[in-house]
């Protein structure tokens, strides 16, 4: 196995490539990036480095529940995200940190609008990810999403994939 | 007087005229004969263990401040200045001994007692003699077994009695811990574009279990070979004073203790332990009630205790006829083992809160409904009648008994609205 000198583009590339697929509702393929052991987290507002035992997380999935939260969202009794939602995600500011290492770290911004029944709600924050090679391409070992809201009033629901 | 909810019994019918649910007079009257007369869930006393701990609390449209005082006592302060007005305390949580208004600094001790202020020569000497310019706390504040209640009517009857019945389960989820339960950190502070009664109801509507959660039923059945058909069987009972308790088995793991095949062999092992152990301190029936039976439970009008695949309380109030804030609280025992505590909290956040596989489902039911009540005009009853036909004794779990003790309980408190002048809406 070869493994290709990455570029700072490569890695934001990957990046768009993920919010493509989650806008597009791919959400096997979205799955499909995560490492074996790949997680998805979603801590408390405001506590972003909560412990999972001491605190209460909005998410905490370990690479089995995020293939199970794609696949829910996939089906038609999954009510809520039925019929799907529109989404739109933008990353911005987005920092590359490490890319020549094993674990490149990423941390962005995002700000992912939600409309549905003609009510628009948008989420904003920051993304944290560890992005590895895996087979001579990206992968997502963790993702981490740190909500910049005060609460989730009005959204009331994390429904989709941040 | 125009009727609003039709208890049948010879017909076995129970109707709820739609308007409750859309009318600002309802709102109007709900707030004065209910959120001001029944006593409402403040927090839990873990929330502020030691003294000088504080946490903002939203309770009955108040701004309130929860605070365990210098003197020890738990307090429930209004967080607005006695000098003009502005929020005292403006951090979410903290610990603190001295609160400080930044508008004129004045400033108050942990149990309200005005403490001092800038230019006190342009003051009498006696002002605040009769201590009206402390910050007022509530008058009324009580707890059981740690649930920590506040009542805005001086002449409410004590906590004990309004929860009546609703103690003996309020019980069984407390008594799963000889170290008493604590409330883990990060409060789910979320929102449902509906009415606050749509939870109440579905709270305690098992009814809805499979249609409206089949996705997570569908992974619980992956999960568990074993599992073939999904049970949900018990009983509903009416507790009185509005309040009810559905109590049934369900196929999810019970942290205090019923294993699931996705936890480990260790846990399992734990969970035999866990279940003698219960035995040997309440005998075989209660300590199978405690551990292999779900409770969900309405406390009148607005606290939901659900002892299920983890324990959750959601508290919830309406902003208007069609939105309510809801605070989700995730409770656990003391001193809890870290790999049982990471089991619950998974269990939790698989079915509960804003990113679980069941909850944002019920979110949508609820506001799908308040959406279609603009057909309100021509299609005027909701049919809550499921089970009547049984006895209200007989009632099963998955009937409707839970939600017509909760309207059964409005209807005698909003009867007694409408015999008056509607409140300012």
């Amino acid at each position: 196995m070869t493994v290709v000198a990455l570029t700072r583009q490569n890695v934001v590339d990957f990046l768009y490539k993920e919010a493509k697929l989650l806008d597009e509702w791919k959400l096997k393929e979205w799955a499909a990036l995560f490492t074996d052991d790949g997680t998805y987290k979603v801590p408390p507002i405001g506590k972003p480095e909560a412990s999972p035992t001491e605190s209460l997380f909005y998410v905490h999935d370990n690479r089995s529940r995020l293939q199970e939260r794609a696949e829910r969202l996939l089906k038609k009794e999954a009510h809520v995200e039925y019929p799907h939602s529109t989404t739109l995600r933008n990353y911005h500011n987005i920092l590359v940190s490490g890319v020549e290492s094993d674990v490149i770290t990423v941390e962005c911004n995002f700000t992912t609008h939600r409309t549905k029944r003609e009510v628009l709600d948008t989420f904003v924050g920051k993304h944290k990810y560890e992005i590895v090679q895996q087979n001579g391409e990206l992968a997502i070992k963790s993702k981490k999403v740190i909500l910049h809201l005060d609460s989730l009033r009005p959204h009331g629901k994390i429904s989709l994939i941040l | 007087m125009e009727e609003l909810i039709r208890d049948n019994r010879e017909k076995n019918e129970f109707l709820v005229h739609r308007s409750v649910f859309t009318d600002k007079e309802m709102l109007a009257r709900e707030r004065a004969e209910i959120f001001n007369k029944c006593w409402l869930f403040i927090g839990h006393e873990t929330e502020v263990p030691e003294k000088g701990d504080y946490k903002r609390k939203k309770v009955g449209g108040r701004n309130l401040l929860l605070v365990h005082s210098q003197d020890g006592e738990i307090r429930a302060l209004y967080n607005t200045c006695p000098h003009r007005g502005a929020l005292v305390a403006r951090e979410s949580e903290g610990n603190s001994r001295v609160f400080r208004c930044f508008y004129h600094a004045w400033s108050f001790k942990n149990d309200g007692q005005l403490n001092g202020m800038p230019g006190k020569d342009g003051f009498p000497d006696d002002f605040n003699c009769d201590g009206e310019k402390d910050m007022k706390a509530v008058n009324r504040l009580e707890s059981y077994r740690g649930f920590i209640f506040v009542n805005f009517d001086d002449q409410a009857i004590s906590l004990d009695d309004y929860l009546g019945d609703a103690k003996e389960y309020i019980d069984l989820a407390a008594d799963q811990s000889e170290a008493g339960l604590e409330v883990l950190g990060g409060v789910q502070e979320y929102s449902v574009r509906a009415n606050w009664k749509l939870l109440a109801e579905n709270s305690v509507d098992l009814y809805h279990g499979m249609p409206t959660h089949k996705t997570y039923f569908d992974i619980k059945q992956a999960q568990d070979p074993g599992l073939k058909r999904v049970k949900l069987e018990g009983r509903g009972k009416d507790l009185g004073n509005g309040h009810a308790v559905m109590e049934y088995v369900a196929p999810w793991g019970r942290p205090v203790a019923q294993w699931t095949p996705i936890w480990s062999e260790d846990l399992k092992q734990d969970m035999e332990r866990m279940k003698e152990k219960l035995v040997e301190r309440f005998g075989e029936e209660r300590a199978d009630r405690i551990a292999n039976y779900n409770r969900n439970i309405i406390i009148f009008p607005n606290l939901v205790i659900n002892d299920i695949m983890a324990i959750t309380a959601r508290t919830f109030y309406p902003s208007s006829p069609g939105y309510m804030e809801v605070s989700g609280y995730s409770l656990a025992p003391v001193g809890e083992d870290e790999e049982h505590r990471m089991a619950r909290n998974n269990n939790f956040l698989e079915f509960l809160g804003p990113g679980g596989f069941a909850t944002p489902d019920d979110n949508e039911a609820l506001e799908l409904c308040q959406e279609a009540y603009n057909n309100n005009e021509e299609v005027q009853w909701n049919d809550i009648s499921k089970g009547m036909v049984r006895g209200e004794e007989n009632a099963m779990a998955t009937d409707e008994l839970q939600m017509r003790s909760f309207w059964r309980q409005y209807k005698v408190r909003i009867e007694e609205s409408m015999k008056k002048e509607v409140a300012q809406p």
